[in-house]
């Protein structure tokens, strides 16, 4: 008896379509973000995350009716991240059917932000990205913004620690090093926010080889987040599960139907 | 038809549309006369176990839960909604000199924090099952979707089943028309999905 690590696809949406190119020939619809939800849940995703790039008003209306649609036939967690920056916003996402939100830039440019919701919905609800990079800041590694393009000029390892003290319930760690490079996570870094993040602990950016996945279970993270290596059906889910069982890691089976 | 005690935000839709795949009809409602009235009661249940009492508090409905139980109607705590169902809960005050937080006391007993370096307890876990449990017949041998950092930890009710994340503790509770799951059976795909049948097969 144990906790499994999870394994998390994760789907970048505007506008109500899956934006990264998607490769599955039994979709009817392969950038109807629903859909895909469905087909993840059913080979045994233990979590989703729906990444929300819309630059509009009207994309972020669209992705609430998405994640409504999604809450009514995906019975797995669902997170939803992108453009949250209120405790207003994260009420409707929580009321469409997400269960948990993931903060960035607005978490960075107004730390409060993490207390306040979660104060209001409890540190559960509230996953932190951290989009980080090797440089030379004190830890060797730092914050960056707009996916990545921009420095924020904050460690990473301080970040961790000060918004677990803030109260988040759970860190998505992203290499922009290592991501799209399906090189492998960044280890080190995966080791380094593991000595000072008392939450769970997701990796992600940099998945390709199955022995990747293994390797940052290795590292001190509790789950593992992809995108390409999924859509793209370089791997299915059950091959990752697969693979980790036989080698001992703690995963949760899923009959597929 | 089944009712799900609206308190206060969060994600109440999930749990809706699951327990909708029974074929029931479900309503979420704070309306005492439907919450009393329904064939089953859902206490859900997201954030602080204080936050949720205050909620719980503001519709009256620990007289609710009593009520129904007087009457023989059953009721099923969900996480959180599980966890005040118990007379006492020290979430928030570990710390200080403030005495644990108030239940509604339907269960004796405290809840308490887990004993391990990374909380919360997040994913999917696995459970020890009492052989009379009814809600985890056919289901013995799955996962849940569990997300908490308090949990209740001494023996309460006819059934116990239980789960281990750093320490044991109470993962499902069955005591005749009260029943209480640790983990979200709304978030636990198929086999969430089947303990709601079991639940709702059992009203």
């Amino acid at each position: 008896m144990s906790l499994s690590i999870r394994i998390i696809p994760c789907l970048d949406v505007t506008d109500g379509r899956v934006v990264k190119g998607v490769n599955f020939t039994n979709l009817v619809d392969a950038g109807d973000p629903v859909e895909m939800a469905s087909l993840y849940g059913r080979e045994g995703a233990d979590e989703l995350t729906f990444l929300d790039i819309s630059a509009s008003s009207s994309g972020r209306e669209t992705t609430l009716e998405i994640v409504r649609k999604t809450a009514e036939q995906v019975f797995i967690p669902l997170t939803v991240g992108g453009g949250i920056r209120s405790v207003s916003d994260v009420d409707k996402l929580l009321r469409a059917g997400a269960d948990k939100v993931s903060i960035n830039t607005s978490a960075i440019a107004r730390p409060e932000l993490i207390a306040e919701i979660a104060d209001r919905f409890g540190s559960q609800v509230l996953v932190l990205s951290v989009d980080a990079r090797r440089a030379r800041t004190e830890s060797g590694f730092e914050v960056t913004t707009h996916g990545g393009r921009e420095s924020s000029g904050i460690d990473a390892l301080k970040w961790v620690e000060k918004a677990c003290q803030l109260g988040v319930g759970e860190i998505l760690l992203n290499s922009m090093d290592a991501d799209g490079t399906r090189a492998g996570y960044d280890i080190g870094m995966i080791t380094a926010v593991r000595e000072v993040a008392k939450v769970p602990l997701i990796a992600s950016g940099g998945a390709g080889a199955l022995s990747d996945f293994a390797a940052a279970l290795d590292a001190g993270a509790d789950a593992l987040l992809a995108a390409s290596v999924f859509h793209f059906g370089t791997h299915r889910i059950g091959d990752v599960k697969t693979y980790l069982n036989k080698h001992n890691y703690p995963v949760r089976s899923v009959v597929v139907t | 038809m089944i009712a799900i005690l609206d308190y206060g935000s969060g994600n109440l839709r999930s749990a809706e549309r699951a327990f909708a795949t029974s074929g029931q009809d479900v309503v979420v409602t704070s309306n005492p006369v439907v919450a009393l009235e329904a064939d089953g009661l859902v206490v859900p249940g997201v954030g602080a176990f204080s936050s949720c009492m205050d909620g719980i508090n503001a519709i009256d409905g620990a007289s609710i839960v009593r009520e129904r139980l007087k009457k023989e109607r059953p009721v099923l705590g969900i996480c959180i909604g599980m966890q005040i169902l118990f007379a006492h809960g020290t979430e928030g005050t570990e710390n200080s000199e403030k005495s644990p937080h108030e239940g509604i006391g339907v269960f004796e007993g405290i809840v308490d924090r887990l004993q391990v370096p990374i909380l919360p307890h997040m994913g999917w876990n696995t459970v020890e099952t009492d052989p009379q449990s009814l809600l985890l017949k056919g289901i013995e041998d799955q996962s849940f979707y569990f997300v908490h950092s308090y949990a209740a930890k001494s023996p309460v009710g006819k059934a116990q089943s239980w789960s281990v994340y750093g320490e044991k503790f109470l993962s499902v509770v069955e005591d005749e028309y009260l029943s209480a799951t640790q983990f979200h059976p709304e978030k636990s795909g198929t086999a969430g999905l089947a303990l709601i049948k079991n639940w709702i097969g059992s009203l």
